[in-house]
């Protein structure tokens, strides 16, 4: 069952040997595309180290096989290397869709996939469905900075491929009644692509929660006035389980790092929750936070473009309601939590 | 070390037009700029050429009025220029695109790297810089932050990812995407705007560069846009002003009501 042709696949990621949380969110994506159409809805995962507990996960929450390619040469991701392991498994089992997460790697390995195997990617998906009659995925997706939202298609290519922005859907709860194959492919050495060497990885000091992972963003803007006071933040930020975000002026001012930026010349997040705190909401910034599910805004400026965008609008002092805030949650969780 | 950047002329502003029938933007009598996320790629290739010596050409495919961002960019300090551009070419999605700049690289030649910006502030795919790599079978870094340093025809580099950085060395020819991170841009200096009117810039048309032109424009591009909706504003909106203790105090409460509500509180 699980080796027709025509199925619906999503690109699991890894790291470390850790499946990351994506691939359980394209996991409930492809389980209703794969309904849609009556066919079979596979993860694929390519890299190292990843347990088959973690590999079985996959099928509870909603994978009917899992095609895995592992092997220590495949323990970081490199793109060339990465897309000729993709390329020969699309070639020989043809899947209809295939959907990846709008991550670094996503957006890396997809667009290099499509021209490799002549077919058409939607870059950073919000919505997807299927195309009543021809079957056909339609993706629709925000462009120009979220002013407009495009559905497309690619009727003639297949597979039809679309990268997916993390945190756009949520993951299935795990059934355990579901059972599925893991088929484990062995690593053709052929394909580990020679000149391109990853020499280590660096972390990133401060606020160690992925922006584009977390379910509560915490950010703060010029309005924090100077790089001290994003200490607030970062204790607001730990107190909630939510990653720091920030606007460009507070990175361009050295407060905080790149990494943490939020906008058009930094990241786009979709929490359930984002806090931003002193953010006039210039449109750059709200390019980046439009499709948020909730907006807080707490700016003493009455007229801060963000708080006509939020669903809540504080219009105060962030230096008075942020310590009330942290106020209230240490007396909810014994200033402790974190 | 000859460095190739393909900038992109964009919107000024966010008040762009979308030709229903099309899916495509409007571009008549709209002012347009170099993409703004381009610039890093324009200043990181500028600053490799000034530590390790080489040119630096920029490349751009859109209509005849590209010229001009072509222009700012050997202001900035681009050795040459060359715009692609011709009809046939219009209408292009992201295979179409990355296939024809892919060909124009072809075309100019030589190149050992090729930098561009993460991705267009108009259409916000990110896809034509990788794209552009798979054509000419190259290695790619995308979302490169740091640059450090070029050694024997290999060029080592930290890409921003969600872990942290990856830090990766990569042998020319190889496409960098980079990020803000990378470089402040430079302003264009009053010698090279002098120098950008009398470079005469080679324009590229489906007459002279080798192509399939079943890879081009509207009709190469496997993906099609169904419809263009403006997302609607769904959100509740409410406003509470705390300039007291007795607001202030209302205001966190529906601050933590609406935490509750959404679940997310540890």
């Amino acid at each position: 069952m699980s080796d027709v042709k025509n199925a619906v696949w999503t690109l699991a990621e890894q790291f470390d040997g850790k499946l990351k949380g994506v691939s359980f969110e394209l996991l409930s994506r492809g389980r209703t595309l794969a309904d849609k159409l009556g066919t079979s809805l596979v993860s694929i995962l390519i890299g190292d180290g990843v347990s088959d507990e973690s590999l079985n996960q996959l099928i509870l929450q909603g994978a009917d096989a899992v095609y895995t390619v592992q092997d220590p040469k495949l323990a970081y991701f490199v793109c060339e290397t990465y897309e000729r392991v993709l390329e020969k498994l699309i070639k020989e089992y043809h899947p209809a869709i295939l959907l990846a997460a709008a991550t670094s790697t996503g957006r890396t390995l997809m667009p290099y996939t499509a021209v490799k195997v002549h077919t058409g990617l939607t870059a950073d998906c919000t919505e997807l469905d299927i195309e009543v009659g021809t079957g056909n995925l339609l993706q629709t997706r925000p462009a120009i900075g979220g002013n407009i939202m495009a559905t497309i298609k690619t009727p003639n290519h297949r597979p039809q491929l679309a990268t997916v922005r993390p945190k756009s859907s949520r993951p299935l709860p795990a059934d355990p009644a579901r059972k599925g194959d893991i088929k484990k492919i062995p690593l053709d050495l052929s394909l580990v692509a020679q000149g391109v060497e990853v020499k280590g990885y660096r972390k990133e000091e401060s606020g160690s929660l992925h922006l584009e992972e977390a379910d509560i963003v915490v950010s703060g803007g010029k309005g924090l006035k100077k790089g001290e006071n994003f200490g607030m933040i970062h204790k607001l930020a730990e107190s909630l389980s939510a990653a720091v975000g920030a606007s460009r002026d507070a990175v361009d001012r050295g407060w905080i790092s790149y990494p943490h930026q939020i906008g058009l010349s930094g990241k786009t997040i979709s929490p359930k929750v984002y806090i931003a705190a002193g953010i006039s909401g210039a449109i750059q910034h709200l390019a980046g936070i439009k499709t948020s599910e909730t907006i807080v805004s707490i700016n003493i400026d009455p007229d801060a473009t963000l708080h006509k965008l939020a669903d809540l609008g504080i219009v105060g002092d962030a230096f008075q309601v942020i310590p009330e805030l942290q106020k209230r949650l240490d007396a909810r969780y014994g200033g402790k939590h974190g | 070390m000859k460095i190739i950047v393909p900038i992109k002329q964009v919107p000024e502003s966010s008040n762009v037009k979308m030709d229903p029938v099309t899916g495509t933007v409007i571009r008549a009598g709209i002012e347009t700029v170099v993409n703004p996320l381009d610039l890093y790629a324009l200043e990181a290739a500028l600053h490799l050429k000034e530590q390790y010596g080489g040119t630096v050409t920029a490349v751009s495919m859109g209509p005849p009025q590209a010229m001009r961002v072509l222009k700012e960019a050997v202001s900035m300090g681009c050795d040459d220029a060359a715009l692609i551009s011709d009809r046939k070419f219009g209408g292009a999605d992201t295979h179409a695109t990355s296939y024809t700049l892919a060909q124009g690289i072809r075309a100019i030649g030589g190149v050992d790297i090729i930098i561009t910006g993460e991705r267009a502030t108009d259409g916000d795919t990110a896809q034509v810089g990788p794209g552009i790599a798979a054509w000419l079978d190259m290695p790619l870094a995308t979302y490169v932050s740091k640059i450090e340093g070029v050694e024997e025809n290999r060029i080592q580099v930290e890409r921003l990812v969600e872990e942290g950085y990856q830090i990766l060395s990569v042998p020319f020819p190889c496409l960098l995407s980079v990020v803000k991170a990378v470089a402040i841009p430079r302003l264009p200096t009053l010698q090279g705007k002098i120098r950008s009117m009398e470079l005469t810039i080679p324009t590229y048309t489906a007459d002279n560069m080798e192509l399939n032109v079943e890879y081009l424009g509207l009709k190469g591009s496997p993906t099609k846009v169904v419809k263009i909706d403006t997302p609607k504003i769904t959100r509740s909106g409410k406003i509470i002003t705390a300039n007291d203790d007795l607001s202030l105090t209302a205001a966190v409460d529906e601050l933590m009501n609406l935490l509750d509500a959404k679940g997310v509180l540890p």
